[in-house]
């Protein structure tokens, strides 16, 4: 067994550098990497593209990276909810990236997979078509679509163990999984580091070999965004 | 008079059938869940990686892993799978999803649909409408007639940036039920005590009115 344990956040972060390419797990702001957000604000780097499928909200998640404007790229499929976000974009500070969000999905799996391109009809006759290679494959037409290129992958699991193995829970999963496979560099926080062999192998979604780092989070908020519920 | 969004996701409800694999989107087309049939077995999709999607929780259930495309707090049913963005897309574009439900902002006679950007204005962005419109065997649009303007929203073509082409079936608005096919909206039900004239003063497209169009009921 490879130990990839870490000490915290911060030890998780130290080499992220300005400028570097990062993935950041999450939909919204379930299952985002939330100890490892605050290291990356405490430590202050700056410049980063960030890819994530959303920007999270005003004092939550990516959202308090952009307040402190460490943030030079946002590569997304949804930013709303996010007023200085959507202050930084219309004023020019931020660039920003949409791409749909199946796209973005595949793109990760493909780096993950090894996979240098892949075909996908989302996006033919749209803007996101510009300059992108087109093939008719059986009479419909596809975009070429690139594996992405992040030097991290920053994610959040449920529970795993000190080999990197992850496991993720309910729809906390989403883009973490594919993510974890991504990155030159993949850095795990999980809510609960348990002891190697105590994960059922059956059961395991991220094998170790693509984690890096990986340490045991706290003080999860684990905030929701539209919090609805039923009378009874 | 015109269909309250209530009534709106209640006509497209009727599309539903049995074991259909049903995504709907944010807004009224979440409200489409609300109208399954007594008995009849729907699933619903959620494209940030759920199979099965239950009801909202009650209080004391509330889980912030468990959440909608919405980012809406749900729950599951027995039956329920979690998997991750990829495989959600991968049930997308492979086409086993039954039946698509979205809002939109325009829509155009040749089925053309733009529901993610205003520019200059409004950048949200697509989430995954692209996916879903490009995919789908099976997309009707729930909205407004017309926008906040009075402007109507079924367009010869879209003005706004695209977000697919030639992909949608059928509209539903508070006015009337259309179907999408040949360059036309051909207009198959109307919202009841509206007239064809009020529609044809909204529709900006090429618009088909049969003879004899019946009048939904409720």
């Amino acid at each position: 067994m490879i130990n990839k344990t870490v000490a915290n956040a911060d030890e998780a972060v130290k080499d992220i550098f300005d400028n570097a390419t990062l993935m950041l797990g999450g939909f919204g702001l379930c299952g985002i990497p939330e100890n490892c957000i605050a290291a990356l604000i405490r430590k202050g780097v700056r410049g980063l593209t960030c890819i994530s499928n959303n920007a999270g909200v005003d004092d939550f998640g990516i959202g308090l990276m952009l307040k402190t404007k460490q943030v030079k790229k946002m590569i997304s499929s949804y930013v709303g909810e996010n007023a200085e976000f959507e202050r930084q974009l219309l004023s020019g500070e931020l660039e920003v990236e949409l791409i749909p969000q199946g796209t973005l999905a595949t793109r990760c799996m493909m780096a993950g997979y090894g996979i240098p391109a892949f075909y996908t009809p989302a996006g033919v006759g749209t803007e996101v078509a510009n300059q992108k290679e087109t093939r008719n494959f059986k009479g419909k037409e596809y975009l070429m679509e690139h594996a992405f290129d992040a030097d991290f992958a920053i994610v959040k699991a449920w529970k795993g163990d000190a080999a990197g193995n992850l496991v993720f829970r309910g729809t906390a999963r989403n883009f973490n999984p594919l993510m974890a496979m991504a990155g030159k560099i993949t850095i795990a926080e999980v809510e609960e580091l348990v002891e190697v062999g105590e994960l059922d192998p059956n059961e395991i979604h991220t094998p170790g070999i693509y984690v890096n780092r990986i340490f045991k989070g706290e003080n999860y908020e684990k905030r929701i965004e539209q919090r609805t519920i039923r009378k009874g | 008079m015109a269909l309250t969004k209530e009534q709106i996701a209640q006509r497209i409800a009727r599309e539903l059938q049995n074991g259909f694999y049903v995504n709907l989107g944010i807004g009224i087309p979440t409200l489409v869940a609300n109208y399954i049939p007594q008995g009849m077995n729907v699933v619903l999709q959620s494209e940030n990686g759920l199979l099965g999607m239950g009801p909202f929780p009650y209080e004391n259930e509330v889980d912030a892993d468990i959440i909608n495309a919405g980012k809406q707090t749900i729950t599951t049913l027995p039956g329920t799978s979690f998997f991750d963005s990829a495989m959600s897309f991968g049930m997308i574009r492979s086409q086993r999803i039954d039946l698509t439900v979205l809002g939109a902002m325009e829509v155009s006679e040749n089925g053309d649909i733009a529901n993610w950007k205003i520019p200059g204005k409004m950048v949200k962005g697509m989430g995954g409408a692209m996916d879903l419109v490009a995919s789908a065997k099976n997309i009707v649009v729930a909205m407004m007639q017309t926008n906040p303007k009075g402007e109507s929203k079924l367009l010869p073509a879209c003005t706004l940036p695209l977000t697919g082409q030639k992909c949608i079936k059928k509209v539903c608005t508070e006015l009337g039920y259309y179907e999408i096919k040949d360059g036309a909206f051909h207009l198959i039900e109307l919202a009841p005590g509206v007239t064809v004239n009020e529609i044809k003063a909204k529709t900006a497209g090429k618009l088909v009115v049969p003879d004899g169009v019946r009048e939904m009921t409720f």
